[in-house]
């Protein structure tokens, strides 16, 4: 099929493991010169979409190129964060993924027979979207691809295998390898979007590196009714599974994914067939249980990264830049956030309203993140599958003493679940001059709030941010004309510069905004106030990606337009 | 905040008493356990991640010297 069948009215939905998308020749391939493109992603997964989907909003043409013709097949990264899926609502995708993802925000540890605790991600109301959703990453991709196919500004090339990649002055030379032979093309900007294999990273003679880790884990998908909750359920050492763990998450259409820990010696040929499966599972379920098994693979994994992401005109994302185990669904997370930090720069860097170092700063900020990332995955890792036998006994130790005291909880690790990295000491942030309070410090990401919409309607905050760079200042009403001509001077520090959208958010109890054109919310519920620690006429610059990058008590033009500058990294 | 290395027991005589009574009747896995955890309970009850890293550092020294005397030629 093309990928424009994916938009039309289907019968019945369409199965997006089984869609095998047409290599189709292209104009480029019959050009007597390399054909230049802005822009070239390889790799269509998900990480590789967003950035497409991404930049293709802010008016910027992206080739992405696909050795393959399908999507993802088996369920793979099923856990998306909260983070991501704020970022899917920015992409237009967050409806869909919503819609059919299975919410959920309660985590229970087991240990052996007993539960040991339970703990709630998202504590607090006022958000829009919940912790997590788990999603087949099939279902994930296959609305990143109907997106991509509304998208005229997309183009995506199946069987389009890079086999050559050289940097030039100011562009990359690809080659391109097709069912009809080579072609090459020419990018300004290369992003390897590749996955932990990367055929890019490779071509231009770098690696990933860290720790391997010597164990194996069994993936089963499992179809069946189970009366649970949407919960993600942890054992260690359980009765049906001894001396390893297990995890059990809800995934969509009654698929349960069940991940048994195997240990290094475990041949994974032999685990993966379905007559070794059955008694892991009969142990769990019990042997009358009925169930189909959907997918099944064993994996093991590593905590790498490359050294770094960004190399010249080519640049890296996702598991082709770092590779973390899958305890606390990092994986494809952080990639999703790593395309997000990029698509803003890149296309400010096409459109000339910024210059290189913008993406040095993409290097810096995602590879901190990454480290983050490795760290709390390398963490869970070390806890869940001690190495010594002395790491084995403060383990136990730990778990035996959280059936009693609060404490001993907080120090149990079944992975620590994604969030997304405050990029403190970016060199982005303008540092606080000002005292402020809570956690919406220079380089956090951006919180929710519910808001009141000029329409009178119920809103959420990070909805009424629409990619660009926004100051939200914040008053009640006895300020009106000093705030508007606040708001009217920051509009016009930013004229020519960047664009910049400027927010009023009116205090809790404010009369309906009266401004008909958006620009005015009412903090419905004080929360947005409360979040980012706001006083009237406070305000707080945020980034196109929606992270906090300067906030003020007495904000002014001058104050603006040196804090943009910070940002764009012109220094 | 500094690691207490002064003598800082309400009795000394009394906890070393307490200490080995606890593992009394217990074989060496079973205390191994209990030392686990009682490393667990106090770590936590001094909290302070600076002060911990000194424990554990004043504690390692006393390792590195068995490690030094059991490989040969590893102190250069």
């Amino acid at each position: 099929m093309k990928l424009s069948d994916l938009t039309r009215e289907h019968s019945s939905p369409v199965d997006y493991q089984k869609a095998q998308f047409d290599y189709e020749r292209c104009k480029d391939q019959d050009s007597a010169k390399p054909v230049r493109h802005p822009v070239v992603v390889v790799g269509a997964g998900p990480i590789g979409m967003c950035l497409a989907i991404d930049l293709a909003q802010r008016n910027v043409p992206v080739l992405i190129l696909d050795n393959d013709v399908s999507l993802s097949v088996g369920s793979r990264a099923i856990c998306f964060a909260k983070r991501t899926l704020e970022i899917f609502d920015r992409l237009g995708v967050g409806e869909p993924m919503m819609d059919k993802g299975v919410s959920w925000n309660v985590g229970k540890v087991f240990f052996k027979d007993q539960q040991l605790y339970s703990f709630n991600l998202l504590p607090e109301s006022g958000h829009e979207r919940p912790a997590f959703i788990n999603l087949q990453q099939y279902y994930c991709e296959g609305y990143l691809a109907e997106r991509v196919a509304r998208l005229p500004l997309v183009q995506l090339r199946w069987q389009n295998k890079v086999v050559g990649v050289e940097q030039r002055a100011d562009h990359v030379l690809v080659t391109i390898e097709t069912p009809e032979g080579n072609y090459q093309i020419e990018a300004d900007w290369l992003v390897g979007c590749d996955g932990s294999r990367s055929t890019v990273r490779e071509l231009i003679g770098q690696e990933s590196k860290g720790r391997i880790f010597r164990d194996r884990f069994l993936i089963a998908d499992i179809k069946m009714e189970m009366d649970r909750p949407a919960e993600r359920w942890f054992w260690f050492d359980p009765p049906f599974h001894r001396n390893q763990s297990v995890l059990l998450h809800m995934q969509p259409d009654n698929v349960w994914r069940v991940d048994f820990q195997l240990g290094w010696d475990a041949d994974p040929e032999v685990e993966k067939r379905p007559e070794n499966i059955k008694p892991r599972i009969d142990a769990l379920l019990g042997a009358d249980a009925k169930y189909e098994l959907e997918w099944a693979s064993v994996y093991t994994f590593a905590c790498e990264r490359m050294a770094s992401f960004r190399h010249g005109r080519v640049l890296f994302a996702g598991d082709a830049a770092h590779r973390v185990s899958p305890f606390g669904a990092r994986g494809a997370n952080s990639g999703i956030q790593d395309a997000e930090n990029l698509a803003w720069k890149l296309a400010l860097v096409l459109r000339g309203q910024a210059g290189d170092a913008l993406l040095d700063t993409y290097g810096a900020e995602r590879e901190y993140a990454a480290d983050e990332n490795l760290l709390n995955s390398t963490r869970a890792t070390d806890f869940i599958t001690p190495k010594s036998e002395i790491s084995k006994l403060f383990r136990d130790a730990t778990l035996d003493l959280a059936r009693s005291y609060p404490f001993a909880r907080s120090v149990v690790n079944s992975g620590r679940l994604s969030v997304p990295a405050v990029l403190h000491g970016s060199s982005l942030n303008t540092p606080d001059a000002d005292a402020f309070e809570g956690r919406m410090v220079p380089g956090a990401p951006a919180a929710d709030a519910p808001v009141l919409l000029a329409n009178g309607h119920p809103g959420w905050l990070l909805r009424e941010l629409d990619g660009e760079f926004t100051v939200l200042i914040y008053g009640d009403g006895n300020q009106r004309a000093q705030l508007d001509r606040l708001a009217d001077e920051l509009r016009d520090a930013a004229e020519g510069q960047v664009p910049l959208k400027v927010l009023r958010i009116a205090a809790q109890g404010s009369a309906a905004p009266a401004n008909a054109d958006g620009s005015v919310l009412v903090d419905q519920q004080g929360l947005v106030a409360q979040r980012y620690d706001l006083k009237p006429g406070s305000a707080v610059l945020l980034r196109p990606d929606q992270h906090v990058c300067a906030r003020w008590r007495q904000p002014s033009a001058d104050k603006l337009r040196a804090a943009l500058n910070t940002a764009l990294a012109r220094h | 905040m500094n690691l207490v290395t002064t003598p800082n027991f309400s009795n000394a005589d009394d906890f070393y008493e307490a200490l080995i009574e606890t593992h009394r009747g217990l074989d060496a896995a079973a205390s191994h356990a209990l030392n686990a955890r009682l490393v667990l309970l106090l770590a936590n009850h001094i909290g302070t991640t600076d002060v911990l890293k000194q424990a554990l550092a004043a504690a390692r020294e006393g390792a590195q010297a068995g490690i030094d005397a059991a490989t040969p030629g590893a102190k250069s």
